[in-house]
């Protein structure tokens, strides 16, 4: 039997969350003996893609009516190609939006933000994260069926080529009851919760002038920017940009937090990153006990300077 | 119009999170318990649309006795009365289940809460009770108003926004921008006061198996010592980062 996979793609194109869910499937796959299949609504990137990553086999859904993202259409549609007993979905805002809804259709039990690999797939065991970030949890599913959602760059993006092959299947799903009347996307930003490399500032950038050095430091490094909460309070910048318990979780590879204190519901969404930085004037800030490396000084002074002599790096 | 809030109750933001023992349960001990402040959007939203619409309030909770704190500080912020469903929430799929069923016993044409519990972090309530109710969902909403039958949400996609219109009724997750965190409402002592003669209805479960157990807990491992690099070295942290850490 097959391991589905939701291959999500925004306008068209695969994210790399996409990839990193197929590779997640691949691994369930090899340790179960099976195949993957992945799903994709209306994608216009090429199936290769996917295959890359160890999709044995691709379903394009086809639906003009399912051009707007809508959670109870998608599920729908996911459900009616959907035949197996294991499916993986990014935790994505829209794919951890359709995985509930199709997990009551199917009377799966649906796990979260998975961490890991299934510690076991008969009966399918994971680890999780919960507490924001505070502890984990191990969840067993306990009906036939299990939906589970992988946390963005926790397993990673694993090439593992497969010959695929792809199957087309038109479908036409009455999408009424959500109407978009308005779409604003940002392009060229680097998507935060995707982001390798996020470079973050806190109120201790005294003001939203300020943040030019934060973008040209994140600019060198390739990085999405963050911030604290209060920052995106007071609206010095975007609320999307907040992270923490209360705002978004992210795992970079490398986290770097310019003049923020540390407190636990900042840590909370973040200290599952990698590697983490924390420059800070304060030699007492409590940040300093959780990061991996620490500068103690005056970040007006610091940011620029480091910015520099990481440009010179890259450039070298 | 008739607006269900649900609430969860969780451990207040600044709590350490520890395990019993065994590492088989959450450690409750010396944990002050708050409204997930995620449903706090939702609540705050509802109690705007009982202002500008004449809308009524009526909060839900699944939970214990112990809940009930956190079930009356919501009446102080305004809802007109609660419902607490008397059982502990162990899934997503049971909680929701009750949720449904009380949302549907009520002829709700609303339902608002918090995208995810920063307990359990499972997010998936919201869906399924849409699901459930085979009502139209919107998660991750930043923004919300009422316009007759209709209603139109902003919610949060990757990279940017979008605003959509949704038929009533509908379930609507809410976070942060829902509404301004300035104009959160705390309590009143006239609030407080009003909670206490406010109508809090006990209904009891309807005893839905679980989907998915909770089998043991870790701790977050501590990080190894920090290490401080100069000011006046920075090309160190450059080398630390590049040699040592391999992220640059
Ligand atoms: C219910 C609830 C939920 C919350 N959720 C979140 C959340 O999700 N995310 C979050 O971030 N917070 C959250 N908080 C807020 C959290 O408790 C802290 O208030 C917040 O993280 C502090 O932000 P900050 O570090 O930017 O600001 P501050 O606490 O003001 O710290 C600023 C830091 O900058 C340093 N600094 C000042 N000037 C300089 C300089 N020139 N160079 C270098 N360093 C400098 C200071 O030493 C200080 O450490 C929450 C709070 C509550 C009550």
């Amino acid at each position: 039997m097959a391991v589905f996979v939701y291959a999500e793609n925004i306008n068209g194109i695969y994210k790399k969350a996409a990839f990193e869910a197929v590779s997640y499937a691949k691994a369930i796959a090899t340790k179960t003996g099976d195949s993957v299949t992945a799903i994709s609504i209306n994608p216009t990137d090429s199936s290769d893609l996917l295959y890359k990553y160890g999709a044995d086999k691709v379903i394009n859904v086809k639906d003009a009516g399912l051009k707007n993202f809508s959670s109870k259409a998608y599920a729908q549609a996911v459900n009616e190609v959907f035949d197996g007993n294991v499916i993986v979905f990014p935790h994505t805002t829209d794919a951890s939006s359709v995985a509930p809804m199709l997990a009551i259709q199917k009377n799966y039990s649906l796990i979260t933000n998975a961490i890991d690999v299934p510690e076991s797939t008969s009966p399918f065991q994971v680890k999780r994260r919960a507490f924001s970030g505070k502890g984990f949890m191990h969840a067993k599913a306990d009906a036939a069926g299990v939906i589970v959602t992988v946390s963005q760059n926790a397993y990673g993006v694993k090439e593992n080529a497969a010959s695929g092959s792809e199957e087309v299947k038109e479908l036409s799903i009455a999408n009424e009851d959500t109407k978009v009347i308005n779409h604003e996307q940002s392009s060229g930003k680097l998507d935060l919760k995707e982001a390798e490399v996020v470079v973050s500032a806190g109120r201790g950038m005294k003001g939203p002038e300020n943040w030019g050095m934060i973008e040209d430091l994140a600019n060198v490094l390739g990085a999405a920017t963050a911030c604290s909460k209060p920052v995106s309070d007071i609206g010095w910048r975007p609320h999307t940009e907040h992270v923490g318990q209360t705002g978004k979780a992210i795992s970079p590879n490398l986290y770097v937090a310019v003049g923020i204190s540390g407190a636990i519901q900042h840590l909370a969404g973040v200290n599952s990153s990698k590697t983490i930085v924390v420059i800070n004037n304060d030699a007492e800030a409590p940040f300093f006990k959780s990061a991996d490396y620490g500068v103690v000084g005056d970040a007006f002074q610091i940011i620029p300077a480091l910015t520099e002599k990481i440009k010179a790096l890259k450039g070298a | 119009m008739k607006i269900l809030v649900c609430i969860s109750s969780v451990p207040d933001t600044t709590s350490k999170i520890n395990f019993t023992a065994d590492k088989s349960a959450f450690d409750k001990n010396g944990i002050q318990w708050v409204i997930n402040p995620l449903d706090e959007f939702a609540l705050t939203k509802a109690i705007k649309l009982q202002e500008s619409q004449g809308a009524t309030v009526t909060v839900v909770n699944v939970g214990d006795a112990g809940t009930e704190a956190v079930i009356r500080k919501a009446l102080a912020i305004g809802a007109n009365d609660a419902i607490r469903v008397n059982t502990e929430a162990k899934d997503s799929f049971s909680v929701a289940k009750e949720i449904a069923r009380v949302a549907q016993d009520g002829a709700y044409e609303l339902v608002l809460m918090g995208k995810e519990s920063i307990d359990y972090n499972g997010g998936a309530v919201p869906g399924m009770v849409a699901q459930l109710l085979n009502f139209p969902f919107v998660n991750a909403a930043v923004g919300f108003d009422v316009n007759g039958s209709e209603a139109t949400a902003v919610r949060e996609i990757e990279g940017g926004k979008e605003t959509i219109s949704v038929k009533l009724p509908a379930v609507v997750a809410g976070q942060k921008g829902l509404v301004d965190e300035k104009d959160l409402i705390i309590p009143n002592m006239r609030g407080i006061m009003s909670a206490r003669t406010k109508a809090l209805q006990v209904v009891e479960p309807s005893n839905t198996e679980v989907k998915v157990e909770a089998v043991s807990f870790d701790s977050v491992a501590p990080r190894a010592a920090v290490k401080l690099v100069s000011a006046d070295n920075l090309d160190e942290l450059v080398r630390l980062l590049h040699e040592e850490a391999k992220v640059i």
